[in-house]
């Protein structure tokens, strides 16, 4: 209700200055109300578990389990980021609506839209391609859950607790109570992967039909993708990439490409291993670091990044450093503005000025995507330790 | 029309009777054509903002080499230059190097000379070649770096595909194979004209380019080297071979000594000049090897119109006033040498008056009388060189180093009045101009945000420009050109044409070594093709045409060059790769780092295994201490384990870990060597 208040003004507010190109607008709004479904999606699942491990002190009280699908559409929403991103005419909120759309479909157990969802994105940005991982785990197992091993070690102490004469009645009957997911269905990945081809052969055949008269879909690629992958174009902008590669010596150009792009690929595996029950926030991640490490960023993605991290906010409530973030935050999208201004409008800066604060942007997300992975591993261990003490005051 | 006079034609003969001999033989060649022929002239021009113009014209022409194409032995013509039309196929080609700007308001915009030999500044090339449309490419490429060799020029840049294009309609007719290339920053020196001297016979030590005193030619205004190569072989006509003109134009300042009198700019007097004081040497002979050289002094329309408005005074015109002292002494100036003949221009377009052409022929000077020829102005006259039908100019517009615009602007010159009657016969009068413009990558035209103005008024694109050929740029592969035909109503005032563009960002090796002096846009051409610069003058024999005059009367078009334009671009900081490199590298490495170290952390483990070693090291108290800790921060303190254990399982996993490293090394020493 609150949300569709914000929605009212904020529509107001926004239309006026967008002057009639309400595109971008209206997928902006799609994408909060998708990452309100979403939160309340991941929000249910969590007290859920909580119930099921049985964690009385933290479900117990309604008041401390924050609607995080509705704090995430407002962040999302209210987030100077987007309405700049939304305002510049940017292309990034139809981006985004692309990643939140398969996100959105993964939850829900949507083979058909997580696939259609994906094809886009990657079609559109190419570095949302990453994501299947995500998308595997969010189909394979369902949304973010505990640890597996928690439930397990939960149902041990049920078990241990109860007399061996009827273990095997009451095991049934706690599988049946927790319906815990630990088992990986394929039936809905391989869904997924069929639409998926079936989405890229229907994406592909219309951009070959489309481009045909102007070199094929190689061509395509190449000034797509291979525009993206080699940082051809070097503007100013928030990331750091354009100015070192600006600065950095022609034969090595290629080298550091690789070292950049490759920096993206080595965090997944680590990342998926260890965060491969909580399929959501792993997208969050895995969205956080393409956004920092992509070639041209720009402040749609930070957007959609600092919108997701509102989906976590009771699994990341205790995280460090968070008000020296947003502190940090609100410094560099004040700073970096003037710096620009300074270096290519009056001429009195040099471009040192900007990348500075290009420098401090990319270290502040640098530190919340550390800060964040930290306080989710955290928030399981939290979770664990009374189980661990359950067991270990039995033995 | 003026019918020379009968007596002048026989004093003319009985003069130079060397020349008549070489017309003869020239005529006679003019049927075989096998042999090279060579011609030097030179034109002086008294312009009205007090300064002279000095064109020199050599001329060589070889046979068509069709029947002999290999092994063949010049004479005169440049052996360099004869292979590299063979080797490459140039069908036409010009290069010319410029220093300075040619002033289109106060020295002519409509004359031959301004038409084709005003460049813009640097070095600008353009050839067409006889070879099939894939191999163009190559050929211009080898061609700019033979000329680079021959000419001691950065002509080599031309060869990156981002310097040159490829215009189709608007600069030159050709079918494809032309390329236009400009380098506008390219300083010219002496070290381009020597080389260009060595394609002379005679080089600089006879003849007409004895006066190329470098001093004094680098001094002047405006300088313009140029050369012209048509081999009009490859088109199948086989009556003619390589033409090639080699042209110099400069502007000088004759020093102003004797002009004392008023110093109000109206009625001040013209400088006297004399080739001597212009050029510092004197022509003592001419080049032997030369077919003709002569010498033309060319009075301009306008001058001519304002003698004859004094003469009309007198009854008699002053052109008709027989005898050699007519020419010589008028009420304005008084010309130290007697002219063998006066030509002057018949079927003028300019309506008012036509201009007049006092021919010297070198051949009768020598060493013991050098040919001086000197101008004295008496009293002061104002006069106008004839302009293109607009007046064209480029500027910027916008501030900042993110984006701009480019603004054509054309001011009408008044003049276009004169052709309005020839145009208006064809049904409404339009004014027809063409634009063709090269823009480099980094310069990011908006082609779709070309807006048009006449007389201040904005109009619609479609109403003004009737035909638009737009290839854009693609970053550090090719410039954006643009070119345009556009009708204005033929009473235009002014009109303005702007672009806008944002600027691009280059890596650091792209920028030139003085960054900070901004980027150079070349010229853009703009040509009226309704307008065509020619001059004839009258001349009773046919026997004897000058090159140079010949030249004058073909039909080109009126072209003018616009400014080059300086954009300021964005530097990066050029002292920082090291930092930027270290300081990104060190931010990623902390990212890699420190998220690996977060994904592998393992609490409960770290807190069992400090607590093992703080046991280890310390003895009781230290446990105490330990105890103490543990009750103050509320948690349950543990025993340590029996240390001994895992001190001898640690020191063996030691052991193992030592041996197996050293294993390592020994094997790589090993398998290395």
């Amino acid at each position: 209700m609150v949300l569709h208040c914000y929605f009212h003004s904020l529509g107001h507010s926004r239309s006026k200055e967008l002057k009639g190109n309400p595109i971008t607008f209206y997928a902006d709004i799609v994408n909060a109300m998708l990452i309100r479904a979403t939160g309340q999606n991941l929000q249910m699942e969590y007290t859920r578990s909580l119930k099921l491990l049985d964690h009385v002190k933290l479900s117990e009280k309604p008041g401390k389990i924050i609607p995080s699908g509705d704090i995430a559409a407002l962040v999302y929403l209210w987030n100077p980021f987007t309405i700049v991103a939304c305002v510049g005419l940017s292309t990034s909120p139809i981006e985004n609506l692309a990643i939140i759309l398969s996100l959105y479909g993964a939850c829900k157990r949507q083979a058909p839209l997580a696939a259609f969802g994906w094809v886009i994105a990657t079609h559109l940005s190419l570095y949302p391609a990453i994501l299947i991982i995500p998308m595997i785990l969010l189909l394979g197992y369902g949304t973010d859950t505990p640890p597996r091993k928690l439930f397990l070690q939960r149902r041990n102490v049920e078990v241990g607790d109860n007399p061996p004469n009827d273990r095997c009645c009451e095991r049934e009957e706690v599988v049946h109570r927790s319906e815990v997911p630990h088992v990986f269905s394929w039936r809905p990945v391989i869904h997924f992967f069929c639409w998926t081809s079936l989405w890229s052969v229907y994406v592909l055949v219309l951009c070959g039909i489309s481009v045909k008269q102007y070199g094929g879909l190689w061509e395509l690629f190449k000034r797509t993708y291979g525009f993206m992958l080699t940082v051809q174009d070097l503007s100013p902008n928030i990331g750091v990439l354009w100015y070192f590669f600006a600065e950095v010596f022609d034969f090595f150009r290629n080298f550091f490409l690789i070292v950049f792009h490759g920096n993206i690929l080595f965090m997944m595996l680590p990342l998926a291993i260890r965060l491969k029950h909580r399929p959501c926030f792993l997208a969050f991640v895995y969205i956080a670091i393409s956004s920092m490490l992509k070639s041209y960023p720009s402040v749609g993605d930070s957007a959609l990044y600092l919108g997701l991290l509102g989906l976590f906010v009771n699994e990341l409530a205790d995280m460090q450093f968070s008000f020296f973030l947003f502190c940090g935050y609100v410094g560099v999208s004040l700073l970096s503005p003037v710096m620009h201004n300074l270096w290519i409008w009056r001429g009195t800066g040099n471009a040192n000025f900007y990348f500075a604060t290009a420098m401090a942007y990319a270290c502040l997300q640098i530190i919340l995507v550390v800060e964040s992975v930290s306080a989710m591993l955290n928030h399981d261990r939290k979770l664990r330790k009374p189980l661990t003490e359950l067991q270990d005051g039995k033995n | 029309m003026a019918h020379l006079p009968r007596p002048t034609l026989s004093l003319f003969l009985v003069l130079s009777l060397q020349i008549i001999f070489s017309a003869i033989a020239f005529g006679s060649d003019f049927q075989e054509s096998d042999e090279e022929e060579f011609s030097e002239e030179l034109l002086l021009r008294p312009l009205p903002d007090r300064k002279v113009l000095a064109h020199f014209h050599f001329e060589s022409r070889a046979p068509p080499s069709l029947s002999d194409s290999h092994g063949r032995h010049h004479h005169l013509f440049p052996k360099a230059i004869a292979q590299l039309v063979q080797k490459f196929r140039v069908k036409e080609m010009e290069l010319s190097f410029t220093q300075g700007r040619w002033n289109y308001d106060r020295w002519g915009g409509f004359d031959p000379i301004s038409s084709s030999n005003a460049k813009p500044p640097g070095v600008e090339l353009w050839a067409a070649f006889d070879v099939p449309q894939y191999l163009v490419d190559a050929s211009w490429k080898n061609l700019t770096h033979t000329l680079s060799g021959l000419f001691c020029a950065s002509i080599n840049f031309l060869e990156s595909s981002t310097t040159y294009s490829a215009p189709e309609w608007s600069f030159h007719p050709s079918s494809g194979s032309l390329r236009y290339g400009t380098l506008p920053r390219e300083a010219v020196c002496t070290e381009n004209l020597t080389p260009w001297l060595k394609l002379l016979p005679c080089r600089d030590k006879a003849g007409l380019s004895v006066l190329m005193d470098r001093p004094s030619i680098y001094r002047g205004f405006y300088h313009s080297q140029q050369l012209r190569l048509t081999s009009p072989e490859f088109e199948g006509r086989l009556e003619s071979g390589i033409v090639l003109k080699q042209t110099l134009t400069v502007v000088l300042q004759p020093d102003s000594q004797g002009a004392s009198n008023t110093y109000s700019s109206e009625t001040k007097l013209q400088p006297s000049w004399s080739l001597s004081s212009i050029f510092g040497r004197k022509v003592t002979s001419r080049c032997v090897l030369a077919k003709s050289s002569n010498i033309y002094l060319q009075l301009e329309g306008g001058l001519v119109t304002e003698l004859e408005n004094v003469r009309k005074e007198n009854v008699i015109s002053w052109i008709d006033n027989v005898g050699s002292e007519g020419w010589r002494t008028n009420p304005f100036f008084d010309l130290s040498v007697n002219p063998d003949s006066v030509l002057r221009e018949v079927n003028s377009l300019h309506g008012s008056s036509s201009s007049v052409l006092y021919e010297y022929s070198v051949a009768k000077y020598s060493d013991s009388r050098p040919f001086d020829l000197g101008l004295k102005w008496k009293s002061p006259v104002v006069w106008s060189c004839p302009q293109a039908p607009l007046h064209a100019s480029r500027f910027l517009m916008g501030s900042g180093n993110e984006r701009g615009a480019i603004a054509i602007s054309l001011i009408s010159t008044g003049l276009n009045e004169h052709f309005l009657g020839a145009n208006i016969v064809e049904g409404s009068c339009k004014l027809e101009v063409d634009i063709f413009q090269v823009v480099p990558w980094y310069v990011k035209v908006y082609y779709h945000t070309l807006r048009v103005f006449v007389n201040g008024q904005p109009q619609a694109v479609t109403d003004v420009v009737e035909k638009m050929r737009v290839s854009p740029s693609e970053d550090k592969v090719s410039p954006g050109v643009m070119e345009l035909v556009l009708k204005f109503p033929c009473d235009v005032k002014s009109a303005a044409l702007t672009l806008e563009f944002d600027k691009g960002f280059l890596h650091i090796d792209e920028y030139p070594p003085d960054a900070n002096q901004g980027f150079d846009i070349p010229s853009a051409i703009i040509s009226f093709p309704n307008f065509h610069a020619r001059t004839h003058y009258f001349e009773d024999s046919s026997l004897k045409r000058s090159p140079m005059l010949s030249k004058f009367q073909e039909k080109s078009r009126v072209r003018s060059y616009s400014e080059v334009l300086l954009v300021p671009l964005t530097t990066p900081d050029f002292s920082m790769p090291y930092n930027v490199i270290t300081i990104t590298c060190t931010a990623f490495a902390l990212y890699f780092g420190s998220l690996l170290n977060v994904l592998r952390r393992r609490v409960g483990e770290e807190e069992r295994f400090l607590k093992n070693r703080a046991a280890k090291k310390a003895g009781r108290l230290a446990q105490l201490l330990s105890m103490l800790s543990a009750k103050i921060r509320g948690k349950k303190w543990e025993h340590p384990q029996s240390p001994s254990a895992s001190s001898s399982f640690i020191s063996l996993k030691l052991i193992v870990k030592v041996v197996l490293v050293t294993g390592i090394a020994i094997a790589w020493q090993y398998y290395s060597q």
